[in-house]
């Protein structure tokens, strides 16, 4: 109990500093680096709640793929990140103005709120207890939303083929591999024969 | 003391007031608004998370992998932009991006 306590402290302190480092970081790197601390530790806590599943799909999505994603664009981009760090402290306290009216009003409103009773009768799926977390997910996911994950997939395609077709681009005067033309290559077009006399040349 | 559900909603508040703050910390840098935008939409997966767990529900996790996916999709398309912006302006600085309407 001590030790899930101690560990829910860690985990939500560090993912709390991360994300403030992230959005302060001077280097956009550094601030790609600390997401990823920010997602390691935000799994911690899924960990801790027992959903093992979200917490290692959250490693496998955000850190394997988004994150490096972002990485890779701030790398690739040439970008000059001191000329758009001007201005930082000038929208400081507008932005802290509004985080602090918004932190107030989900304080207030996690004050106010309590828990309805009728809700622990209206549990639309039980989680089992005799099962794992995967396959409690999988049983859930994959009958009653089932439409729903399609949709899901649908959503991942659109985005695949969407980040394609923007970044996808010919540029002009590129020799470039055409296997068709390759392949639709004759004989009559490739070789010639000539008649070479001894001793005169082409 | 015992880790409630309050603690979890209240580690979720917190990641969501940074994400706002960031938005408008970094006006100009749209690589670091979409990783704050990463940051709310992670808060709102702690929430739902949260919920689930405590109320044994696993619909929340359900919804928790869904948001995940959109997530994911957002800083494909995101970034994806990012790169034909900066091909055509040769900077990343979104202040004037509403040159390019109409």
């Amino acid at each position: 109990m001590i030790l899930a306590t101690v560990a829910f402290y860690l985990f939500a302190t560090v993912l709390i500093v991360a994300a403030l480092l992230v959005v302060s970081a001077r280097n956009p790197v550094h601030s790609v680096l600390f997401l990823i601390l920010a997602f390691f530790n935000a799994a911690g806590l899924f960990v801790l709640l027992g959903a093992e599943f979200l917490a290692m799909v959250l490693i496998v999505v955000y850190v394997g793929a988004v994150a490096v994603l972002f990485l890779f664009v701030v790398m690739m981009l040439d970008i000059d990140f001191t000329e758009l760090r001007q201005g930082f402290l000038n929208y400081a306290p507008l932005g802290l103005f509004i985080a602090i009216i918004f932190f107030g009003e989900l304080v207030a409103v996690g004050i106010a709120w309590t828990m309805s009773p009728a809700l622990s009768s209206a549990v639309a799926h039980p989680t089992p207890t005799d099962t794992t977390n995967t396959e409690a997910l999988g049983r859930v996911l994959y009958t009653n939303y089932v439409h729903v994950f399609q949709g899901a997939g649908m959503v991942l395609l659109v985005a695949m083929i969407g980040a394609i077709v923007l970044t996808l681009r010919h540029r002009e005067g590129v020799k470039r591999q055409s296997a068709s033309a390759q392949v639709g290559r004759r004989r009559a077009e490739a070789v010639e024969l000539r008649k070479v006399r001894p001793g005169e040349g082409l | 003391m015992v880790i409630g559900l309050g603690h979890y909603l209240t580690v979720a508040a917190a990641l969501f007031t940074i994400g706002i703050f960031g938005i408008f910390l970094n006006r100009k840098n749209v690589i670091i608004i979409l990783m704050s935008i990463e940051l709310i939409l992670l808060s709102v997966n702690i929430n739902l998370v949260a919920f689930s767990a405590f109320l044994g529900d696993m619909s929340g996790q359900v919804f928790a992998l869904l948001v995940l996916t959109v997530a994911a999709a957002e800083a494909a398309i995101g970034l994806a932009i990012l790169v034909v912006y900066f091909r055509n302006r040769g900077t990343i600085a979104v202040e004037d991006v509403n040159i390019m309407k109409g």
